[in-house]
């Protein structure tokens, strides 16, 4: 097993393999010094540990790879809106009031993308770049850049997974200064969130798809509210009832199950988040 | 939880002795001093609790129920205005807008119940509001309080939330603080069509468009504001 060989061949498909591994070339070294000392059955360990640095797709267990984490879910969105708005033309309806919402959300999501590359500093990921995704979903979504209604769909069902995503690492950065930022991120994720679902609901005219700002109870009492099956991933676990142990359905007359489930949004774990984002990483 | 809520009141007995010794009401302003003023005077043995001298609520930040009880202050202020709306929209609400404003409703109160039951007997009682601000016949008086006390409940989530201990506390929040954050972006949205995030005007809330981020305010910028709107004297010790 010769692991230059094998990082040499993922160069001629991932031309800045390196420099994901690490900005500085010079710490490669480290890896190869350290694959000196690891037995031969050890090495596709270890070479996997590489790969998940890499990619920001480890389970976040610090601040450092809580934030890292973060910075590789706003590659994503940032490059599905930059992508719609610069080279997608037709998708998005000229002049309309969605030219200008669709380009301050990808402005936040640039913003974001800037902000935790600085805050990282060299412990960032290396950039991930529009052509490591795939944002048809492997054909899922194959009409996500013509349709615009399925790029409404996946938007929602991007910026809800990311108002999930930030609050499931809450815990992680409990206490930090860092959970303030990452709490200004997270609102405004879901400032984006309602507005898309606003979007797609037909905004001030009404006329379009069923769904409300606020992430509510899907057919037949599910999690899904979203009327796209395949995106359930994102919605587990949304249709709880009960907080810290009180049943909220019923709390007060009125407050019915929609309501009880409408008024709190649910967290993912990273391993559910990073199953959502892989679908969109290109094998 | 019994822990915690016995150590509370256990604590919330001695801050009750300080005050009682120093006959020193503290109100937002200079509050952090005078809560060091207080701690300092010491735990003086007068077991008058609840003390009946003390003028409407006491927020005492020294730990989680204090973080939590500012959090039902604002929520008991926001279901109090949007019970006012519902009960009588503006006339000229469309079905759609009554519909969300009755959703949103709900919402408020589902936050408000969670945090009295939550912090049990050591919430603080019902806050006394006072609206007389807001024209509620009028569309662009009902809409314009809806976005402040939105963007209002986003800022003071987002700024307290670095305070909670109790991790279990903290994404409670966090739960909630993102479904107000959408009622901010529907109603500003209904404001001004495209204004959902506009971090600019968020500036006074301390967003900053440039990093991308939202509003986030410290409990003693929030409460003078949201204190306009009620009438019950809200103390603050330790924060």
């Amino acid at each position: 097993m010769n692991i230059v060989n094998i990082l040499e061949e993922i160069e001629k498909v991932d031309g800045e393999i390196y420099e994901r591994l690490n900005p500085r070339r010079a710490a490669m070294k480290d890896f190869f010094n350290m694959g000196k000392k690891l037995t031969l059955a050890a090495m596709p360990l270890a070479l996997g540990s590489v790969f998940q640095k890499a990619y920001g797709q480890t389970v976040p267990t610090d601040v450092t790879s809580v934030l890292n984490y973060a910075l590789t879910l706003e590659y994503l969105e940032y490059h599905f809106y930059n992508h719609a708005v610069e080279a997608a033309p037709g998708l998005i309806p000229a002049g309309t009031p969605a030219v200008g919402a669709i380009t301050t959300i990808r402005n936040h999501e640039k913003a974001h993308v800037d902000l935790l590359k600085g805050a990282l500093g060299d412990k960032a990921i290396g950039p991930l770049a529009y052509t490591y995704f795939d944002f048809t979903a492997g054909g899922a979504f194959a009409d996500v850049y013509t349709n615009y209604q399925t790029f409404l769909a996946v938007a929602q069902a991007f910026e809800d997974t990311g108002v999930r995503a930030y609050k499931g690492q809450a815990g992680l950065l409990k206490g930090n200064d860092v959970l303030t930022i990452a709490l200004q991120i997270h609102s405004v994720e879901a400032r984006h969130a309602a507005h898309i679902r606003f979007m797609r609901s037909g905004g001030p005219n009404g006329g379009g798809v069923a769904v409300k700002p606020w992430i509510s109870l899907g057919a037949n009492g599910g999690a899904n509210d979203s009327g796209v099956p395949a995106v359930d991933p994102v919605y587990a676990g949304e249709a709880t009832e009960t907080q810290t142990g009180i049943t909220i359905t019923g709390i007060a007359s009125g407050v019915t199950k929609a309501a009880a489930v409408e008024s709190f949004d649910e967290p993912l774990t990273a391993q559910q988040v990073l199953a959502i984002a892989g679908l969109f990483i290109k094998k | 939880m019994k822990n915690l809520q016995q150590k509370n009141e256990q604590e919330e007995q001695s801050v009750f002795n300080a005050r009682l010794q120093r006959r020193s009401f503290l109100q937002y302003a200079g509050a952090g001093a005078a809560g060091i003023a207080l701690i300092a005077a010491g735990c003086k043995k007068d077991r008058n609790f609840p003390d009946p001298g003390v003028e409407g609520v006491v927020l005492d930040f020294k730990d989680d129920f204090g973080v939590l009880n500012y959090a039902y202050a604002l929520e008991q202020l926001e279901a109090a205005f949007y019970i006012q709306v519902a009960s009588a929209p503006p006339t000229d609400f469309t079905a759609a807008q009554k519909a969300y404003f009755q959703d949103i409703q709900f919402h408020e109160i589902a936050h408000r119940e969670y945090f009295k039951k939550a912090l049990g007997t050591a919430a603080i009682g019902s806050l006394e509001v006072n609206f007389s601000a807001i024209d509620f016949k009028s569309k662009a008086s009902v809409l314009g309080a809806a976005m402040a006390f939105e963007d209002l409940g986003v800022a003071a989530y987002n700024g307290a939330g670095v305070r909670l201990k109790d991790t279990n506390y903290l994404l409670a929040a966090g739960k909630i603080v993102s479904v107000e954050a959408r009622h901010a972006s529907y109603i500003r949205d209904l404001v001004s069509y495209g204004s959902f995030a506009d971090l600019t005007t968020l500036g006074p809330l301390g967003a900053d468009n440039g990093k991308g981020l939202d509003a986030a305010l410290t409990p003693d910028k929030v409460l003078p504001i949201a204190g306009k709107y009620v009438k019950t004297k809200i103390n603050v010790i330790n924060l």
